[in-house]
């Protein structure tokens, strides 16, 4: 048996591996992590064994030697919204406290898989934002270009471009014609359990407790710091505690007594039967909001909008489903005939900005990660990356700088749409 | 969530007719209110899990403003109100002006459990 460096006795997945395991019947595999009882104490807590909390977990170890975390998970591992998005992968934004670290996530994303020895199917197919008007056209150059600027790619496609490459799009649709789009060739889509199991089972081989089926009821604090957090496995006492609990961040946070510039609301997502490879990349309609994959079974991956009401339900209602299949047969009028296999939705910590908050809070101790909206899974890596960083050294990553928390009262939001302060329009 | 929703005006409608504005707890500061109170007021929500009271409009119908009391776990609809006669309701109560921040009755009272 193979081991990886710096991973203590974690089996190594490769190709021989599988050969090898296949000859002697599959019995030797074992489990990827330990399901360990909780500590009495650890020096970091982490609330949330999402894709955010364990590559929180993950790089704290790594980079910053802290191995003494637990990562305390009220269902199983991945069973919130890393579990349900859609897999896209990007680093196209505009504003300055967004694009560095987006692009800072790309990077991570593309060494992943060798980093972690996990597939995580990371397949930088492109993504293209359809642009149906001059003054959208506009708008795509511009962000093209904030992009390059930043060191990312960005391509603004012509119609024919756009027809080479996706040639069953409605291009004269009466209302939306399609008048070309913006591409990242580098954006993708990576397989989302594939991601949260390998940042699982890299921290778990480096020390680090996941804990599952452990939920955190109360934040114990002692002269205005945090001490330990109660669970449905009882206390457990730490030194400084991150949350990291997506949609049920206000939730928690109530627990030390905070109120959030956030709302929990249900965005729900599709997936077609399969069929024979049609979509080659990621491809959005820049007339509702709506975007399509293809998976690697075939399936067509698709969503839209939020259902736009506060929701915790992880399920959604049919009038959303209407007018999600209606932008569907809309930009790809041969879906039609297509049919849906399976819905879901899961509870989106939407920010009144659309933009994420990483920073610490006014209790001592007391981090916080949350507001990722319906855009936190390309962000998995350098949220970790830049939450172990404030865990570890209680400073602000200089890449999540503008994701503060005061950022709302200083008047310095980050607003991509420029909708305001109206947490579903994001 | 409920399909059919029962507007004081118009009677029983379907959902579609009705535009969810989001979380009714919020009261608007007086406009010479404290910065901080103004904040709490547009950024901070106490995002509820359980009985959340909600500015939906009736935009398809009678085009009034109600306020409708509705589970954000289950989705389930309790009672729908106009929206003046609830905010005439709100005012009556003492202590409502005192404290434009704090969160609205029905969000503490019906914070859900499971
Ligand atoms: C339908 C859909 C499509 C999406 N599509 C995309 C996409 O294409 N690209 C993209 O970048 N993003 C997308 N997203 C957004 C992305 O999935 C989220 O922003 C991201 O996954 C959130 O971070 P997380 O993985 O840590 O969250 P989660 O996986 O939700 O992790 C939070 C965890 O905290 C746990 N928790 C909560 N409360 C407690 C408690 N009290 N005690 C213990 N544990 C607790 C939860 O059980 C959960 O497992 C999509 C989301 C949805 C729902
Ligand atoms: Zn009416």
């Amino acid at each position: 048996m193979r081991y990886i460096r710096g991973m203590g006795r974690v089996m190594k997945y490769s190709a021989f591996s599988i050969f090898k395991q296949g000859l002697s019947g599959n019995k030797g595999w074992r489990p990827a992590w330990r399901e360990p009882e909780p500590k009495k104490h650890y020096d970091v807590i982490i609330v949330g064994g999402g894709g955010h909390g364990l590559a929180t977990a993950y790089y704290l170890a790594k980079n910053h030697g802290i191995t003494n975390v637990a990562v305390l998970e009220k269902g199983y591992l991945g069973s919130g919204n890393v579990g349900r998005n859609t897999t896209i992968v990007r680093a196209n934004y505009l504003l300055e406290g967004n694009e560095p670290f987006y692009s800072h996530s790309l990077k991570l994303w593309e060494g992943l898989e060798q980093e972690l020895n996990f597939n995580a199917m990371m397949s930088q197919r492109g993504v293209i934002n359809l642009y149906h008007s001059d003054g959208q056209r506009d708008a795509f150059a511009r962000r093209g270009n904030a992009m390059r600027l930043a060191g990312e790619d960005a391509e603004l496609l012509g119609r024919e471009q756009v027809r080479e490459l996706v040639p069953f799009l409605d291009f004269d649709n009466p209302r939306f014609p399609v008048h070309g789009g913006l591409m990242q060739r580098r954006g993708g889509t990576a397989r989302h359990d594939g991601v949260a199991w390998g940042y699982a089972r890299g921290a778990d081989s480096r020390g680090v407790d996941l804990i599952q089926n452990c939920e955190v009821t109360g934040i114990r604090r002692e002269g205005g710091r945090v001490v330990g957090v109660e669970t449905s496995r009882g206390f457990i006492g730490c030194n400084r505690l991150g949350l990291a609990a997506a949609g049920n961040s206000g939730r928690v946070a109530e627990m030390a007594g905070m109120r959030l510039p956030v709302e929990s609301q249900v965005l729900q997502a599709f997936v077609s039967e399969g069929i024979k490879p049609f979509i080659d990349q990621v491809v959005t309609f820049g007339a509702a909001l709506f975007y399509m994959s293809q998976s690697d079974k075939g399936g067509l991956v698709f969503g839209g909008s939020l259902d736009l009401y506060n929701s915790y339900a992880q399920r959604g209602n049919l009038a959303t489903v209407e007018s999600v299949m209606e932008a569907a047969c809309a930009m790809v009028p041969s879906v039609s005939r297509v049919k849906v296999l399976r819905a879901w939705g899961g509870v989106m910590d939407m920010s009144m900005d659309g933009s994420p908050i990483i920073d610490r809070t006014p209790v001592d101790d007391l981090y916080l990660n949350c507001g990722w909206c319906y855009g936190g899974f390309k962000a998995t890596p350098a949220s970790g990356w830049c939450f172990a960083h404030l865990l570890a050294t209680g400073e602000t990553h200089e890449l999540a700088k503008a994701f503060r928390l005061d950022r709302f009262s200083r008047g310095y939001q980050i607003d991509e749409t420029g909708h305001g302060a109206q947490a579903n329009l994001h | 969530m409920a399909s059919l929703i029962t507007c004081p005006h118009c009677g029983v409608r379907p959902k579609e007719e009705f535009t969810i504005r989001g979380d009714a707890g919020p009261v608007r500061p007086a406009p010479e209110a404290k910065f901080a109170a103004w904040d709490a007021y547009v950024h901070l929500r106490d995002n509820v899990r359980g009985v959340m009271k909600e500015h939906w409009q009736h935009s398809g119908g009678c085009r009034r403003w109600l306020v409708v009391e509705r589970d954000t776990f289950n989705h389930a609809v309790h009672s729908v109100v106009d929206a003046a006669e609830f905010a005439q309701a709100s005012a009556a109560k003492p202590g409502r002006k005192a404290a434009p921040a704090k969160p609205a009755k029905a969000a503490s009272k019906g914070r859900g459990k499971a």
